[in-house]
């Protein structure tokens, strides 16, 4: 490969300079001031904080609604990574067959790929309202009593729905470009070679779709933790009560209704690492595997 | 080892573009079909609808007296070698040739054991753990050979598979092709463009044009009968002159009365001569001007105008010319005449 230089050395600081400033402000700085105000106490009413070390880690880690908190926070992952990636491959591959009017349907598919999340939870408020919302008709038809924002499942039930539902048509499009990256002859070549479907999806699809999922799985491990909140915090009205959350919306809940900006920080703080853990996971598969041409 | 009958087989796409039109040929067993013809004329589409990956519109093909128009690819015994190999990328050399015996149960044991003889006829035992992204494209092209052959099938089909080679490399896979198939006795349909190819490797030649058979015939016989000015200009390094003539009084005559033979009939008419049947000689009785000397090594072709009409005549590399004028004479019985409307040889 060719490399382009710069001519002169302060052209490409000059350039980046936006771009770092805004990552400095935005991303080092805060993150520098929570690891910080980790290691504090701050008075509830902003007088004053005083050092304890790490305490507010120790309060994380021995407290029974955390770590239920974060049980929940896996298990919906786990859900929301699961049905994202299947049904959006599941559609990929339909939408891939289709010949005629193929194009209106990928566009349909994709358009809820342009909705803003807090937008998806009110449309998930709307599907689940209590006396008239029709998905909740639906459950009630099947003999469920379904009741948003009162009951624990139900609730955790329609996060997972709606945060799905919003997660699938960016999944739909990765999909699907990569199933149309694959040569058509290598698909005809794999009819010749085996009579069954089934069989040259799992053989031959599923093995070369396999970096466009792998890519796909970080991006939707890091959606399902990080980006739900809008849903999470639209779906409940912003009055968590009983309802379930994730860590993101814990982190928030404690520092800016609870006011505990030390043991919130020492979440975001874990949370951190965890992001930080995916990344390098990320990166060191990336290189190893997974590259074929 | 397979028959293979084709009757008034047609492809329409979908856009309603005819790419076939009825196409009528059988092939017996063993024999080695190549089908050529120009860019787009329908070979590829032809020989897609014999693989089963391009539904048939009409009329019917059989395998061994089998019906197989609505059968599976898959089931019809076929193998097909692709112009850019579609190995699988994800598997190595020995699972790309055995993933077609895999799916027949064929017994892990065995699937080895065929693996094993294709590569060794193939020469590819070394490279058997290896991807397909990490050989070379003479490489691949076997792979894609081996995957073809280890299964056995009944039919062989090839769709261009030198295009993407080098001319050397080209010419050495062009003879093994050839011989793997004389030793497998495999019956053959292999696509080119290339009309070395076809004359090469060719026990039968199908000329396609537009959709539409041209000849069938063996390469002898399309190479000195051509059944039309298509043929004729088409077959061939050079192609066969053609030059506008007219019969009078029983000769062919061209230019300002020159005469070349004997032929019944009058009006116009178009005159094929191939380069090689035309010889440089001082007692000749034809002005041929040479204009250009184009030097191939083992020998020349001269570019010039006879009777003032474009003109090519292929000389051993012994003879000497340079541009200007020449005495030539026409070997006698060579000149084919051609129907001016139509192009059909008379
Ligand atoms: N899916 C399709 N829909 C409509 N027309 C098609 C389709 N596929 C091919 N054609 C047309 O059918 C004709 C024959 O195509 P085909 O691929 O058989 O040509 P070919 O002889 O193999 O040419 P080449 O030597 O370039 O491979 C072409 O004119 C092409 O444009
Ligand atoms: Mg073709």
């Amino acid at each position: 490969m060719k490399r382009a230089g710069f001519t002169t050395r302060w052209l490409p600081i000059l350039l980046l300079l936006p771009q770092l400033l805004i990552i400095a402000v935005f991303f080092y700085w805060p993150a520098v001031h929570a690891v910080q105000s980790s290691f504090f106490l701050q008075d509830p009413f902003g007088f004053g904080s005083s050092f304890v070390g790490l305490d507010n880690y120790r309060d994380l880690a021995g407290s029974g609604e955390y770590i239920k908190i974060a049980r929940f926070t896996l298990l919906f992952t786990v859900l929301v990574t699961f049905f994202s990636l299947g049904l959006a491959l599941l559609l990929a591959v339909k939408a891939d067959n289709v010949i005629r009017g193929a194009r209106s349907y990928r566009t349909l598919l994709m358009w809820v790929y342009a909705v803003a999340p807090p937008v998806a939870g009110f449309i998930g408020l709307l599907m689940f309202n209590q006396s008239w919302g029709p998905l909740t008709e639906m459950a009630r038809a099947i003999g469920w009593d379904f009741k948003l924002g009162v009951n624990f499942n139900d609730t955790a039930t329609a996060m997972v729905i709606v945060s799905v539902w919003k997660q699938v048509p960016v999944n739909f499009i990765f999909f699907l470009s990569g199933l149309q990256s694959i040569p058509k002859s290598v698909r005809e070549a794999a009819l010749i070679d085996n009579r069954s479907a089934v069989g040259r999806f799992w053989d031959v699809t599923f093995p070369l779709l396999a970096p466009t999922g792998f890519f796909l799985l970080i991006i939707n491990i890091t959606y399902a933790l990080f980006d739900t909140f809008g849903i999470i915090d639209t779906l409940v009205k912003g009055e968590p009560g009983n309802n379930p959350m994730t860590l993101v919306y814990k982190v928030y809940v404690d520092g800016f209704r609870g006011n505990d900006l030390g043991g919130s920080s020492a979440q975001s703080v874990v949370l951190m690492v965890l992001v930080l853990a995916l990344t390098v996971f990320q990166f060191r598969l990336i290189e190893r595997r997974i590259h074929y041409t | 080892m397979a028959q293979i009958s084709l009757q008034n087989l047609r492809k329409i796409y979908p856009n309603g573009f005819e790419a076939v039109q009825p196409t009528n040929f059988d092939i017996a067993d063993g024999e080695f079909v190549v089908l050529v013809g120009p860019s787009g004329c329908g070979k590829s589409t032809l020989l897609r609808m014999v693989a089963g990956l391009e539904d048939i519109t009409e009329g019917s093909l059989s395998i061994n007296g089998r019906q197989v128009n609505n059968v599976d690819p898959a089931d019809r015994d076929i193998a097909m070698v692709f112009q850019n190999y579609a190995l699988y990328p994800h598997m190595t050399v020995r699972k790309n040739i055995g993933y077609g015996l895999k799916n027949r149960k064929t017994a892990p044991a065995e699937i080895e054991a065929k693996v094993q003889e294709a590569a060794k006829m193939l020469n590819l035992v070394e490279y058997l753990d290896r991807k397909p992204s990490q050989l070379s494209g003479g490489q691949r092209q076997r792979v894609a050979m081996g995957r073809a052959v280890v299964r056995d099938p009944a039919l062989f089909l090839f769709d261009e598979p030198l295009s993407n080679l080098d001319a050397k490399l080209r010419h050495q896979m062009r003879i093994e092709i050839k011989s793997l198939q004389r030793r497998l006795g495999v019956t053959s349909i292999y696509v080119t463009h290339d009309q070395v190819e076809a004359m090469t490797m060719a026990d039968r030649i199908i000329v396609l044009n537009g959709g539409q058979i041209e000849q069938i015939g063996t390469p002898a016989e399309i190479y000195h009968a051509p059944a039309s000015t298509f043929v004729a200009s088409f077959m061939g390094a050079p192609p066969m002159n053609l030059v506008e003539g007219r019969l009078d009084t029983g000769q062919v005559m061209i230019g300002d009365g020159i005469a070349l033979g004997n032929a019944e009939g009058t009006g116009p008419v178009t005159v094929g001569i191939r380069p090689e049947d035309v010889e440089l000689n001082d007692q000749g009785s034809l002005m041929f001007t040479v204009d250009l000397v184009e030097e191939l090594g083992a020998h020349r072709l001269l570019h010039g105008r006879l009777a003032g009409q474009p003109f090519t005549v292929h000389v051993g590399k012994e003879v000497v010319v340079g541009a200007g004028d020449a005495a030539v004479n026409i070997k006698p019985d060579s000149i084919r005449l051609f129907d001016v409307e139509t192009g059909a040889a008379r």
